[in-house]
């Protein structure tokens, strides 16, 4: 399949149709909802899917279709700015890295990856929701932390290959320096790989924070998201089963989606495949 | 060898102090006062101050992290706040129900992986093949906790087979305790197997590959004898990092996992640790995990190392 001149698969296709999805509802939920979240109706809880409520009602009578498109807005909005953070911190002090290879700043950018690789993303969160409290706000500074690494390590894996290449060679004899060559010319050139691993975080994040959020580390009540509705689903699982299927339905395929489509665009984007195709 | 080992092991105690260094000062930031919490809101001033003394916390900042550090690394964890026992007593009580699970579960997602991704390079690009990707990309995307929950609706409610949680301690005979652990190791397992499958796959695919891959076949082995004795090998190395990078995430799921089938591991200590501020219990089991983080990676390294000499130089 072709999109412009670039081919797709049909994975990314179908990965990019769900990521849409989810962030289409996220968005609409802002305007429009079946059923308002807010009010609790004691009178209809518990209701199984059904013609008036698709996924059927939670323990306070809230629709459970519609709660998840609004906890699909904390998860999206969580994971995005954390690789934002990742990404912003991560990508430059890579870019750094790789410029003064072997010097003192690469030595300390490697060290600070080797020290956050040590403690799992979730021990992390654990570690600063201790100290600062819980909260959405810090769920994404806990993901967003443990993203810096993978970010600094992958730019300066990719900056110091481009660094022997001869165009380098022409800018710098033309006397640009370090920073503006990382930025006009490395830079650009690591982009494929960062908006591939972009999107991988961007998965992960969506994962780590359903599971900060379930165990109570995430978004705090009354902000609905999908951690905490599995959570709650947990202590009815045999009275309200749909009440746990659906919201997991939900992480599972927004996962999958840009799961799909990161594996779609590393195919789409690979230069070495690129020629084969 | 001796040297590598040297300087791995230098390298371990560099990134502990530097990781208990981290973990102190993360939770000095934080607000409440210890003493505080441990004799309530309506304490007596002075009572408080003299806690606060007794417990240490009115030494300079160096000086306690020095004492944490050198009381740890005697095997002195501190007392907890709210269970006022010793929280190396309290980590070994619940460290016998999270470290088998984690093994378990390594275990399970390694004997399920290694089949799946070689049944899957040997049949590229056919239906078996197909097959297995479509699987592990659905396991990949698939919060544990989550299929947790819908093992438990199946098995206990459905089929009525497992008991829907809890462990009856290992007291009560070793295939008790197994049987309590099965659901919640398989749980944890399937997502990190989906990824080690692939891994496995795209290794022995790039293996088989190989020049060397000619070479064996056309000294007379079977193709499947050339995987075996050859390709299989050689992909076994980038696996074996996964697995080691593996027993981290699968230590972090458990303690998450532990909360859905109500296991009293150290997942739950340490949530009540945070919401109880219990915050010597957090840094110790935090400080814990860690160790065992950078111990499995100087493991990895150095089986690495008797595997392949060429990377004794290149790794160290």
């Amino acid at each position: 399949m072709r999109l412009g001149s670039v081919r797709v698969s049909s994975g990314f296709l179908a990965g990019a149709i769900l990521t849409a999805l989810f962030v289409g509802a996220a968005a609409l939920s802002y305007a429009w909802t079946p059923w308002s979240t807010e009010g609790l109706s004691i009178a209809s809880r518990l209701r199984p899917p059904g013609g008036e409520h698709w996924f059927g009602t939670d323990h306070f009578g809230r629709d459970i279709f519609s709660m998840i498109m609004v906890g699909a807005r904390t998860s999206i909005t969580v994971a995005l700015v954390a690789v934002g953070i990742g990404a912003g911190i991560g990508v430059p002090l890579g870019l750094a890295a790789a410029a003064g290879r072997g010097g003192w700043l690469d030595e300390l950018v490697m060290r600070f990856n080797d020290l956050v690789f040590a403690f799992p993303a979730l021990i992390l969160a654990i570690l600063i929701t201790a100290s600062l409290g819980p909260g959405a706000i810090n769920a994404i500074l806990a993901i967003g932390i443990f993203n810096v690494p993978v970010f600094a390590r992958l730019t300066r894996g990719a900056a110091l290959s481009l660094w022997a290449r001869e165009y380098i060679l022409a800018a710098r004899a033309a006397g640009k320096g370090a920073a503006r060559i990382s930025f006009e010319h490395i830079l650009p050139n690591t982009a494929n790989l960062l908006i591939v691993q972009a999107t991988i975080q961007f998965s992960l994040g969506i994962l780590a924070e359903v599971g900060l959020s379930y165990v109570g580390l995430g978004a705090q009540p009354p902000t609905p998201s999908w951690g905490r509705m599995l959570a709650e689903a947990q202590t009815m699982i045999y009275v309200a089963p749909w009440f746990a299927i659906f919201p997991g339905l939900a992480v599972a395929l927004t996962v999958l989606g840009l799961n799909l489509m990161g594996d779609g665009l590393r195919d789409a984007l690979d230069p070495r495949l690129k020629g084969r195709a | 060898m001796i040297a590598f080992l040297a300087r791995r092991a230098f390298a371990l105690v560099l990134t502990l102090l530097a990781a208990t260094l981290a973990i102190f000062l993360l939770l000095e930031v934080a607000p409440g006062d210890p003493a505080l919490t441990m004799m309530g809101m309506n304490a007596d001033p002075e009572a408080v101050e003299a806690l606060r003394r007794e417990l240490g916390l009115d030494a300079p900042l160096v000086t306690r992290y020095a004492t944490w550090v050198w009381d740890m690394a005697q095997g002195d964890f501190g007392t907890s706040y709210t269970y006022k026992t010793p929280v190396s007593e309290l980590v070994a009580e619940r460290l016998a129900v999270s470290a088998p699970l984690t093994v378990y579960a390594l275990a399970l997602s390694t004997l399920i992986a290694i089949p799946a991704g070689v049944f899957a390079a040997s049949r590229r690009g056919r239906a078996g093949d197909y097959a297995v990707m479509g699987l592990t990309q659905a396991g990949i995307a698939t919060p544990n906790f989550w299929f947790a929950m819908l093992l438990v609706i199946l098995f206990s409610t459905v089929l009525q087979l497992f008991s829907a949680g809890g462990f009856p301690g290992w007291e009560a005979g070793f295939w008790a305790g197994i049987k309590a652990l099965t659901l919640p190791a398989v749980a944890l397992a399937l997502p990190q197997a989906s990824i080690l499958a692939r891994v496995m796959r795209s290794a022995l695919l790039d293996a088989m590959g190989e020049d060397w891959m000619r070479t064996a076949r056309a000294k007379g082995l079977s193709r499947a004898q050339a995987i075996r004795r050859h390709a299989l090998r050689n992909a076994l190395i980038p696996v074996l990092t996964i697995i080691g990078m593996q027993f981290s995430f699968l230590m972090a799921g458990a303690i998450i996992i532990e909360n859905v089938f109500f296991l009293p591991g150290l997942g739950r200590l340490v949530f009540q640790g945070v919401i109880q501020q219990d915050l010597i219990v957090v840094k110790s089991v935090v400080v814990l995990l860690v160790f065992a983080v950078v111990l499995v990676t100087l493991a990895v390294d150095v089986a690495y190392a008797l595997v392949d000499p060429r990377l004794r130089e290149r790794r160290a």
